[in-house]
């Protein structure tokens, strides 16, 4: 048909046959993309009397927005909290393998390392758009130093500081830089928390509370400042007690100020936490849920010994866990992939595939102030989708509107 | 007239997509041959999103049509009259309607020609009844004074002007103006009478829209669904008409 687009000569794909996740529900609508971002069929049609290039039949997938992963410490042998000479090529491999477990942004997560790592590793990490090389990075997420002893999980002992002497100038020089920093995970009850909390929010940096033991009035005056995450709720913080629900209590708080949201990671790999606590969250606020892989270097490799920054990790299956001290159980890191953890997720709770998929996908874009780009198939946003089966299998990946990875015929 | 009588509301649109369908595939469209379908401005196009949008999300991106094949009256022109006049003309220059679809309304008109429209009238601004401005309040946040009073509509000539013309109507509250079209006299009051004029015209509706008709016209066209049925079974498909369109003759005739 010959179009006569008055916006653009670029092509427009028309993915046909499919149900896209649009407006939290699964609609029998089709995909329209031109130059990497979704487009509006209307507009197209009424103002620029044009029609699509190309049509591609998806065969009655379900097309949802590519995943997003802020809590991933490396993979394939990779490991973000190692400062290696060749750390870039380490990063590129991952960003491209995780590109089959559906995910199309994410924010490599470094644990807490001595500052010399962070002087050489964080400037070696820079935001760019993912394509056929990988998936995009939106910016690193730095898991400590700035945490708690008694919950410090697999991070180092000797490692740990404090910013009681200096607040923010204490973390800048730690860090060395926070140029492409998204993320920082820091426990509340620390001294002067509130003043760095301010700094970091107001640089755009999204402050997450974790590895704490912050009573419940420690943890809400941290979100009055201005923070907005929990790191992998329910691991490395006080248990929810009912006179004091701790970190927990956030979910269900009269204290976050009005207009904004508290979202918290959840590893839904059925091990960190067991299926009943996630419902419980997951009932307590539905909305504020964001599934996190919380993968350490030894996903998708055999089992075995792998390094999880300063610590030796031991796999064996599915389970991670500190090695040599046989009896500690101490979990660190994971070996699950983001598809696993969204089927995971739909399977504990019974919810939906809409609900599933949107806990990757659109929580983790809204909670880093990305949704008008990231997260949805809304006209303008950028094309980062996948085709899944109704068993949410990836089939395909797509960034930019190009296809980057499609599942091979034999299955693999 | 036929007068096809369907149980409900969905059934009546069934049918009538049905009709449509066969109607087009029959024809043979196909480049610089158009079907050319007219369809009666649902409202106003000052609230251009709700218009464009219905017609987008309920016909335009279900079917190939090309976007430089759909004519919508533009109610935002600088010279309404010529905006009008230029209607007719593209018209005329896609070889007239081949078929018309339209509803009707509670008081009886066809597209905006509201009681008391010349039955030769032309696309021309129609200021709007009281009854359709409440109707189309809905669009309007129920707020009365926000409803455009104008409209541009084509008139009851250019439909009469179509070769076929098809008009739907269910429910109850439209059961008296179905009596008034076909069961009454020609009448202004009742633009929709015009069409008992008209050699070709279809009135689909359901069992609620014949309330107010005479037992003896609803027995006698029901009595004909039978032959009328045929004109949607067998249901004819684009891709099976090559070889069939030198039988697809009228089964029957009026």
């Amino acid at each position: 048909m010959p179009s006569n687009k008055s916006v653009s000569d670029a092509p427009i794909v028309q993915f046909t046959n499919c149900r896209i996740l649009r407006d939290h529900q699964l609609q029998r609508e089709d995909l329209w993309v031109r130059e990497g971002k979704i487009l509006n069929p209307e507009k197209l049609f009424f103002d620029e009397k044009g029609s699509a290039d190309v049509q591609l039949d998806c065969k009655d997938s379900i097309i949802a927005p590519g995943f997003i992963d802020v809590q991933i410490n490396g993979g394939f042998g990779v490991d973000f909290s190692l400062a290696t000479d060749d750390f870039k090529s380490g990063i590129d491999l991952v960003s491209q393998k995780i590109l089959s477990h559906g995910v199309t942004s994410f924010c490599p997560t470094l644990v807490t390392s001595p500052p010399s790592v962070y002087h050489q590793v964080l400037p070696q990490i820079s935001v760019r758009n993912g394509g056929s090389h990988g998936a995009g990075i939106l910016g690193a997420h730095l898991e400590g130093p700035f945490i708690s002893k008694e919950k410090k999980g697999a991070h180092p002992e000797h490692c740990l500081r404090t910013f009681e002497a200096g607040a923010f100038q204490d973390l800048l020089a730690t860090y060395g830089s926070l140029d492409c920093v998204q993320i920082v995970t820091l426990a509340p009850e620390m001294k002067r928390s509130s003043e760095v909390i301010r700094e970091l929010t107001k640089r755009g940096i999204c402050v997450s509370l974790g590895h704490s033991v912050a009573n419940l009035s420690q943890a809400e005056e941290a979100v009055q400042h201005g923070a907005t995450f929990i790191t992998h709720l329910f691991n490395a913080m006080l248990p929810f007690h009912h006179r004091d629900p701790g970190i927990v209590g956030l979910l269900t708080s009269d204290k976050i100020p009005a207009g904004r949201r508290v979202f918290y990671g959840m590893i839904s790999d059925g091990i960190h936490t067991n299926p009943a606590a996630l419902r419980i969250a997951h009932r307590a606020h539905p909305k504020g849920l964001v599934l996190v892989t919380d993968a350490m270097a030894g996903m998708g490799l055999a089992p075995g010994r792998h390094t999880l920054g300063q610590q030796v990790v031991e796999i064996d299956g599915l389970n991670t866990y500190i090695a040599g001290k046989c009896c500690t159980k101490t979990l660190s890191g994971s070996v699950a992939t983001m598809d696993t953890c969204v089927r995971h997720f739909q399977e504990a709770t019974g919810c939906s595939a809409e609900t599933a998929l949107e806990a990757a996908s659109l929580h983790p874009a809204q909670l880093l102030g990305i949704e008008h780009k990231k997260g949805t198939l809304n006209y303008d946003s950028d094309a980062d989708f996948l085709m899944l089966n109704d068993s949410l299998y990836v089939q395909a990946t797509y960034i930019a509107g190009e296809e980057v990875w499609r599942q091979d015929v034999s299955g693999m | 007239m036929k007068l096809i009588i369907l149980e409900n509301y969905s059934q009546a649109s069934e049918w009538a997509a049905k009709y449509i369908r066969n109607r087009i595939v029959q024809f043979g469209p196909g480049p610089g041959r158009f079907f050319t379908l007219g369809l009666p401005t649902g409202l106003p196009r000052d609230h251009p999103e709700s218009y464009h949008s219905f017609m987008w999300n309920n016909f335009f991106k279900h079917i190939d049509i090309s976007p430089e094949n759909v004519h919508i009256l533009d109610g935002n022109a600088p010279d309404l009259q010529a905006e009008c006049d230029a209607f007719e003309e593209k018209i005329k220059a896609a070889g007239g309607i081949e078929l018309f679809v339209g509803g009707i309304g509670p008081d009886g008109h066809i597209a905006f020609n509201e009681p008391g429209s010349s039955l030769v009238s032309r696309t021309r601004v129609k200021t709007l009844a009281m009854d359709t401005i409440l109707a189309n309040a809905r669009f309007f946040d129920g707020d009365l004074s926000k409803v455009p009073t104008m409209a541009l509509t084509v008139g009851v000539g250019t439909v009469m002007d179509a070769r076929e013309v098809m008009i739907l109507i269910t429910g109850a509250h439209k059961a008296f103006a179905l009596y008034k079209a076909i069961e009454d006299g020609v009448n202004h009051m009742w633009t929709v009478s015009a069409f008992q004029q008209h050699p070709n015209t279809v009135f689909v509706c359901d069992e609620d829209a014949t309330l107010e008709l005479r037992v003896k016209t609803v027995k006698y066209f029901k009595g004909l669904m039978l032959v009328h049925n045929k004109l949607v079974e067998p249901l004819y498909s684009m891709k099976e008409m090559g070889a069939e369109r030198s039988q697809s003759k009228k089964p029957y005739s009026d």
